[in-house]
């Protein structure tokens, strides 16, 4: 295996070069080659073997987190413009961003917090909102083609988050009782315990953060391969299948448009379900009996 | 370099999803610690801002509009009173004015017929009048006629005075029947 001659590693370096152009879609024996989890792993580009290590993954999260700053930055110039001026008709641009801070803040926060505790955990809930519609909707964009939120990083650091509030907000309102009550419900025979205990321990401390973070992960990753699939499906059979398979291309590529669509819907989905349950976590944390 | 590159793949193989590698969990970390403070310090702070500021000038204005309201409401009532007043005194002014020209009218129409009485009075007397006045001057000219007439006869025949008194007699007679059927 390990003797080759130079005249050999010279063919196998030509055949490993024309291999790479059609490696995106195809192994070395040119049959089709489906999307893999090495994925959500392309190599380093900056700062290998450190733990600040850049990727490709990695810029588009940071290229999101630049896009939002700008983006808001504009809509807060918009609103201290509006609160300097007392102009109290709102631009079309500033109405958007009204719009989708309203969104949080109103159908989310107020909904199930009712209009303080809303406002106290706002910051929360609408970072969690917008950066993890922000990471998602990467995942559709060409020349991204990556949700960042497919590496677990991110949602585990929101999940962790979410966790800490939550714990925060039932410990701060009902002191060490918070424990207590969450674990031992109001109302369930003391008999019952035994069972009722665990399951509430493993349900509120450990399947919640778990759950948040991996729903959010699956789905981005999820949906990812998916469209990988299918377009490399595409461009496997118009380029490189034989005679009448390259019809199967036209098929491939309607999955994968209509799939995109889907994806749009999921971004939206998945940031809205992670920042609800974490609204919803919140306010059974504060609530008075469980 | 042939096992090089299957050991690279059999690492690749390994690559569990769920275990995030320790940049991501950095790098995530980083991204929300950023996120937060900016959300946090920068973009709700100022969205409340102008929220509660529209609030406040809504508010403001609605008060403001409540009291104009009321105000015009006011006034209507105010106007709407003083119509009915105006109203009533127009009715009454009318009123009177009816029966004043009612009164006018009756008195105007009694001078008229007082006046007619008069002239009909006035008109009778003078006709009288020139009625005697004419009865004078017949009377005066009948009786010089006569003395004429009674001068021809005398002086013509006053041998036949027999005849010649009859015929006077006849001619006085008739001239008083006459003046009797005129009457």
């Amino acid at each position: 295996m390990t003797s080759f001659t130079p005249k050999q590693e010279t063919t196998l370096l030509d055949n490993a070069l024309s291999l790479i152009i059609k490696a995106s879609v195809t192994d070395d024996s040119g049959n089709y080659k489906g999307p893999s989890i090495m994925e959500f792993y392309p190599e380093i580009l900056f700062f290998e073997g450190t733990p600040f290590a850049i990727n490709r993954i990695i810029l588009v999260r940071l290229l999101v987190v630049l896009l939002l700053i700008v983006l808001f930055s504009l809509w807060i110039r918009q609103f201290d413009k509006a609160t300097k001026n007392q102009v109290f008709v709102p631009t079309k641009f500033q109405l958007m961003g009204e719009i989708s801070l309203n969104f949080v803040r109103t159908s989310i926060a107020h909904g199930q917090l009712g209009k303080v505790d809303g406002d106290r955990f706002l910051p929360l809930l609408t970072t969690v909102f917008f950066t993890v519609l922000g990471l998602n909707i990467t995942g559709i964009i060409p020349g991204l083609n990556i949700s960042s939120n497919a590496l677990i990083g991110y949602p585990i650091v929101l999940a962790v988050a979410a966790y800490a509030t939550f714990i925060y907000a039932g410990v701060k309102k009902h002191g060490i009782g918070y424990f207590k009550s969450a674990v031992a419900p109001a109302g369930v025979p003391p008999a019952l315990y035994v069972m009722v205990v665990p399951i509430e321990i493993l349900s509120t401390f450990i399947l919640r953060p778990v759950t948040l973070a991996l729903r959010l992960t699956m789905n981005m990753l999820a949906g990812h391969l998916l469209l990988v699939l299918c377009f490399s499906a595409t461009q496997f059979f118009v380029f490189y299948a034989d005679g009448l398979f390259g019809f199967f291309g036209v098929g491939t590529f309607i999955f994968g448009f209509a799939f995109t669509l889907f994806e749009i819907l999921v971004s939206f989905l998945q940031a809205y379900v992670f920042t609800l349950l974490t609204t919803v976590y919140i306010q059974l944390a504060l609530a008075d009996e469980h | 370099m042939i096992s090089r590159i299957i050991v690279l793949a059999a690492e690749e193989e390994t690559k569990n999803p769920l275990l995030p590698a320790d940049y991501d969990i950095l790098w995530s970390s980083v991204v929300f610690a950023i996120m937060l403070t900016f959300f946090w310090l920068r973009v709700l702070p100022s969205f409340k801002k102008v929220l509660n500021e529209r609030t406040e000038a809504i508010e403001g204005r609605l008060a403001a509009a409540e009291k104009a309201q009321s105000e015009a409401a006011a006034k209507t009532d105010e106007l709407s009173k003083a119509q009915e007043n105006t109203r009533a005194e127009a009715s009454a002014i009318r009123e009177e004015a009816r029966a004043e020209g009612a009164a006018i009218l009756a008195e105007l129409k009694e001078q008229a017929q007082a006046e007619a009485a008069r002239i009909t009075q006035t008109a009778k007397a003078q006709i009288e009048a020139e009625r005697q006045a004419a009865l004078i001057s017949l009377r005066s000219e009948v009786g010089s006629m006569a003395i004429d007439l009674a001068s021809k006869v005398v002086s013509q025949s006053l041998k036949d005075s027999a005849t010649a008194s009859k015929v006077v007699d006849d001619f006085l007679k008739d001239l008083e029947n006459s003046e009797k059927a005129g009457k």
